[in-house]
């Protein structure tokens, strides 16, 4: 059985599970304007790139769970169009590394 | 009237920490100011820690400090999608304590002792504490505000040691925004496994490390590294691409991540490993062309937050320490001199550029865009390089002569004149 548990494909959920966060009742991480995803951004990147699977695309519109996010900054330098308004979560909130 | 300090750093990282380690030990009043739970909380790296830089400003420091390995063999495979081209040095010089090299490290553990002995030195830390912007008046920097109640802090200078987003240098106007091309989106995890399976695997002693960088399909020939490095009792794996590669690939990092671990030469060595974190962090490749301006008046840029990173070496954290050493010193020139102003304080740039800093730094300042604009090297090369390995070493028949002209003409397929293009485009970004 050794081995069994790394080898299936760990999905994004499982390796979410992993990390520990704090999360604010506020969100840190705003889109500006959703009609520009909706209307201006067929690929919609943010949904793909961002590490902790924040951003979903659901019905009309981009869904932000904020709570799983690590603070990397991807989105506010990926997102196309500026679309993002990013700040960090109030001081001791957010992901909290503890190991690397 | 609010407390004022002679040194604010922002950010407790190695840049920040060795500035306001450096400061508080030449007697300065130093207040250091954390996002996180506690210095580390936020802060990643694959796992390389130099020893130099940090011996310099507490010599002897891992007889005490929480390192994992020190590293006596470096290996770098160029993948293929079933095989790959070994290339490395070990060596015992590297396991002897006046040699060691480096660590591997991980940074919640480091950076909370590395913090603590700052503390020691007098230098005031408070975590839990986001700086929202610098307090400007006159043109100079004053202090930061803070999102505490009555959070407004004043000092004769700020260092900016605030990692790779530097929001707070963007918003003095030092550098423009970051693009998707000058950073790397990296992916990583720990994964715990015995010392004794670690040591078996990796033909290691006990308490010596080795790291594995990996280039070519470990990021589906898209430019970036994959790396393994070995802790005490875990090891780390990550893969890290350029934002503006995953933008245009559609890849998920989190995918690709798995890739690596389940690619044939991968796979073995994790085999039954248990997954302990998961950690995503960006890493600045901008290289020498995307250093903002280091310093104003009453401010200086250090670490990530310069930009302060060799890709092409994965050398970041030593950048950080030593670019906090100079900013501590030319600290305390200014105090001497009782001026904070750019003027005085631009000895800090000066000797950024003059170091081992700047001079690696223009040395490969084109070779991140050479290679994103260039993806032959990494796409086709490197599984070239595994075919014509395959070949000549299988044995089949064939004279090697005739091998040697087969793999000449594969290379050439491309066109001789583009082929040689290439090598000398090569040569010309790394020389």
């Amino acid at each position: 059985m050794e081995g069994d548990e790394i080898m299936a494909k760990a999905t994004i959920e499982e390796k979410q599970y992993l990390v520990r966060f704090r999360a604010d009742k506020e969100s840190h991480l705003k889109i500006l304007d959703q009609t520009i995803c909706l209307e201006k951004c067929p690929d919609k990147p943010c949904t793909y790139f961002c590490p902790g699977e924040v951003y979903k695309f659901e019905g009309d519109r981009i869904q932000v769970g904020y709570e799983g996010c690590h603070e990397c900054g991807s989105c506010r330098i990926g997102c196309p169009h500026d679309n993002i308004e990013w700040k960090y979560p109030k001081g001791g909130y957010g992901v909290v590394f503890r190991l690397a | 009237m609010p407390e004022k300090f002679d040194v604010i750093v922002v950010g407790a990282g190695p840049a920040g920490t060795s500035c306001a380690y450096l400061c508080a030990k030449n007697g300065l009043k130093v207040l250091q100011i954390e996002r996180g739970e506690y210095p580390g909380a936020k802060n990643v790296m694959g796992g390389v820690l130099y020893k130099q830089q940090l011996e310099e400003i507490i010599p002897e420091f891992w007889k005490e400090a929480p390192i994992e390995r020190p590293v006596v063999e470096q290996r770098m495979w160029l993948l293929d999608e079933e095989s790959a081209i070994t290339l490395g040095y070990k060596g015992q010089a590297w396991a002897n304590e006046e040699n060691y090299n480096n660590f591997t490290i991980l940074r919640a553990k480091f950076d909370q002792w590395f913090a603590k002995k700052a503390q020691e030195q007098g230098v005031t830390l408070i975590n839990e504490t986001v700086v929202d912007a610098c307090l400007v008046k006159n043109g100079k920097v004053v202090g930061v505000r803070t999102d505490r109640p009555d959070g407004d802090v004043y000092a004769d200078v700020v260092v900016l040691a605030d990692g790779v987003n530097s929001l707070l240098a963007k918003q003095l106007g030092f550098h423009e925004e970051i693009e998707p091309a000058q950073v790397a989106l990296t992916v990583m995890e720990v994964l715990n496994l015995s010392a004794e399976t670690i040591n078996e695997r990796f033909n290691l002693e006990d308490g010596q490390g080795c790291t594995i960088e990996m280039f070519g399909d470990a990021t589906k020939g898209h430019l970036g590294t994959a790396f393994l490095y070995t802790n005490k009792e875990s090891l780390n794996i990550g893969v890290g691409t350029t934002l503006s590669s995953l933008v245009n690939s559609k890849m998920k990092p989190y995918d690709l991540l798995e890739y690596v671990k389940h690619h044939p030469m991968v796979k073995p060595l994790i085999k039954g490993a248990e997954e302990a974190e998961y950690l995503a962090h960006l890493i600045p490749e901008g290289g020498y062309h995307a250093i903002p301006k280091l310093v104003g008046d009453g401010v200086i840029v250090a670490g990530d937050a310069a930009q302060l990173v060799n890709g092409i070496h994965r050398e970041g954290s030593n950048m950080a320490m030593k670019s906090g050493s100079f900013a501590a010193e030319a600290i305390l020139l200014a105090k001497q001199t009782g001026k904070y102003t750019e003027e005085v304080l631009d000895i800090y740039r000066e000797k950024v550029y003059e170091s081992f800093i700047g001079k690696d730094l223009e040395k490969y300042k084109d070779a991140t865009e050479t290679l994103e604009n260039h993806p032959q090297y990494l796409k086709e090369y490197i599984p070239m390089l595994n075919r014509a390995a395959r070949i000549f070493f299988t044995v089949d028949g064939i004279s090697k002569q005739e091998k040697q002209k087969g793999i000449f003409n594969m290379f050439m397929e491309r066109g001789k004149i583009r082929t040689v293009q290439d090598m000398y485009r090569a040569w010309k970004v790394m020389k």
